[in-house]
């Protein structure tokens, strides 16, 4: 440690006040909370307060009969359906392809890890028309599918397709850092002391990154109910059958029944706003999992 | 792909999960985009030209693109200061705001859409604020600006917290024992570090934006030529059964995204900034 200057050294070279140059002066730092909070209230606070606001204009009655109408309901069903799909399935994806890529080395990685990534950049609009092309009547498989009497487009499996398109990188962007990080150590350990492959998943490799697993689960799922551009290209919008939530709130929107409109948008905010509590408790859980071994035996004698 | 995938590794299990891994890629992903590639080859390249550059398409590039950049430069000037403050400093209610950054990631765009509409219109909460300045927010570009605005975010106060908290103090108290004031060192030493974190952050917002549909289309009136975005135009284009239009328009926006996402992981390679979501 530095000696601590005598009072006329201070005096002299007032700049060198480390205690002061390394912060702002106390008018800047509130000068840059209030515009950093200002921000955050015009752009999140103020639009939450309006969903609920819009949502109650005509009273609990009509706030409840909105949401409890068949219509809202089976929209509510199918988004959970299309949710469950693609967290299953992308979860699936995200296990195996954080597997083959964090354990072992092979060419052309980079190239898959940006294969992977795709989906979050091509927009949503894109990410319905390809099923389109491909299923749909004017389609490459139009024909054949129509003769076989199968329905993909304007039907449940084109939804579903569509969600796991667009949350296709939500849980393998989360498992294959987690998982480079961690190493293949104890999984090798696990091995030469007899471990087969399975069980070497579910004992080992699981408890590991169960945390990070959670984490992308709940951005996967936030996503697949809330997708909205995708599932309209593919839905063709028949109310009480292709209609999830989110297209369910254009309809009305678009009838000019505002009210039941936020009302049922309302049930989405709420589904936002445990997604933004849950991913910050499972967001503690898994940083503190994710410090290796030696940064938690540094960290102990510190 | 003729190539032989050789691993090097004791573990078990290659074969299987490379062989679902490259499976569910392909037919999830790489077939259907590739069925959009082979749609559009069945058009003559003056054909697919005339389709991507008609006067409506390209007033619709300058609006997405235009508006996306005045989003991902808003959020570029916001997002470095709730970082900043976010990181550095210690007010009540810190811990809320900071889940609340990701709110934009969680809320349906069709949420936001229909929300940012009503509080926009001229009968709005905020719109009937700026209605007498002269200064009509929805169904103009503005409103356009303002839902890519508020979905871009949390793209730049997510890149630069994790660069802002690892920062070294050590730099910092370096500045300063070399006679540098406060906003000498902010400006010359703390910024520049941020520098890389903070254009991809920005650009992750304007890739963000430029794709996006629900979000916009309630807010934007859709006139075209004027209000009218790129993605709504394929959904148009599709309607009227134009499947020649979607696609082409589609393959520009493809080409755009992957052009992107190259430029945003050789960005992040170079800085070893991770990728959010």
């Amino acid at each position: 440690m530095e000696m601590a200057p005598r009072v006329d050294e201070v005096k002299t070279y007032p700049v060198l006040d480390p205690a002061r140059a390394l912060t702002e002066p106390r008018w800047v730092r509130w000068v840059l909370i209030a515009v950093a909070l200002s921000f955050i209230a015009l752009f999140l606070l103020v639009p939450l307060a309006q969903v609920f606001a819009s949502a109650l204009d005509k009273g609990m009655g009509y706030y409840f009969n909105a949401v409890r109408e068949p219509a809202a309901l089976s929209a509510v069903k199918l988004t959970l359906v299309a949710a469950f799909f693609s967290v299953v399935f992308n979860s699936a994806f995200g296990l195996a392809s954080a597997w083959a890529i964090t354990k072992f080395r092979f060419p052309g990685k980079s190239l898959l890890i940006t294969l992977i990534d795709l989906p979050f950049t091509v927009s949503p609009v894109v990410s319905g028309l390809i099923y389109v092309l491909l299923f749909g009547l004017q389609g490459l498989l139009g024909p054949w599918l129509k003769a076989h009497n199968l329905h993909i487009i304007f039907a449940l499996p084109g939804i579903v397709l569509a969600t796991v398109f667009v949350t296709f990188p939500f849980i393998s962007r989360e498992l294959i850092p987690l998982m480079q990080e961690q190493g293949s150590e104890e999984e090798e350990a696990a091995m030469v002391l007899g471990a087969g492959g399975r069980q070497i998943f579910w004992k080992v490799t699981l408890p590991n990154i169960q945390w990070g697993l959670l984490y992308g689960v709940i951005l996967c799922n936030a996503r697949a109910m809330g997708e909205f551009g995708a599932v309209s290209v593919v839905s063709g919008h028949i109310r009480g059958l292709t209609n999830t939530l989110p297209l369910h709130v254009e309809i009305l929107y678009n009838e000019y029944d505002f009210t039941a409109a936020f009302a049922v948008a309302s049930l989405l905010t709420f589904l936002a706003v445990l997604t933004l509590i849950a991913k910050t408790l499972v967001g503690l859980k898994y940083e503190k999992s994710r410090q290796t071994p030696a940064a938690q035996a540094e960290s102990g004698i510190a | 792909m003729g190539m032989k995938f050789k691993s090097t590794g004791i573990l078990p299990g290659f074969g299987l999960t490379m062989g679902f891994t490259l499976a569910y890629l392909s037919l999830i992903v790489l077939i259907p985009l590739a069925a959009l590639i082979l749609k559009s080859t069945t058009l003559t390249w003056a054909q697919f030209v005339q389709e991507v550059t008609s006067p409506r398409v390209m007033a619709s590039y300058k609006l997405t693109f235009g508006a996306s950049l005045v989003g991902a430069l808003i959020n570029s000037v916001f997002g470095v200061i709730v970082a900043w403050v976010l990181v550095r400093y210690e007010f009540p209610g810190k811990k809320l705001v900071d889940a609340m950054v990701d709110l934009p990631f969680a809320l349906p765009t069709a949420v936001a859409g229909i929300t940012l509409t009503a509080l926009y219109a001229p009968t709005g909460w905020i719109g009937r604020l700026l209605e007498p300045l002269g200064i009509p927010v929805a169904y103009t570009p503005l409103g356009v600006v303002v839902a890519l605005t508020f979905i871009g975010l949390p793209f730049v106060v997510r890149t630069l917290q994790p660069v802002l908290e690892s920062l070294d103090p050590e730099m910092e108290k370096a500045a300063v024992s070399l006679g540098a004031g406060r906003w000498y060192t902010v400006t010359r030493v703390i910024l520049p570090t941020l520098a890389p974190a903070w254009i991809t952050g920005s650009s992750l917002a304007f890739a963000r934006a430029v794709g996006e549909y629900g979000s916009v289309v309630f807010i934007a009136g859709n006139m075209p030529m004027k209000t009218e975005i790129t993605p709504l135009l394929i959904i148009t284009k599709l309607e009227q059964y134009d499947y020649a239009g979607a696609t082409s328009i589609g393959v520009v926006m493809l080409v755009i995204s992957f052009t992107l996402l190259l430029a945003i992981n050789w960005l992040q390679s170079r800085t070893g900034v991770h990728r959010i979501h």
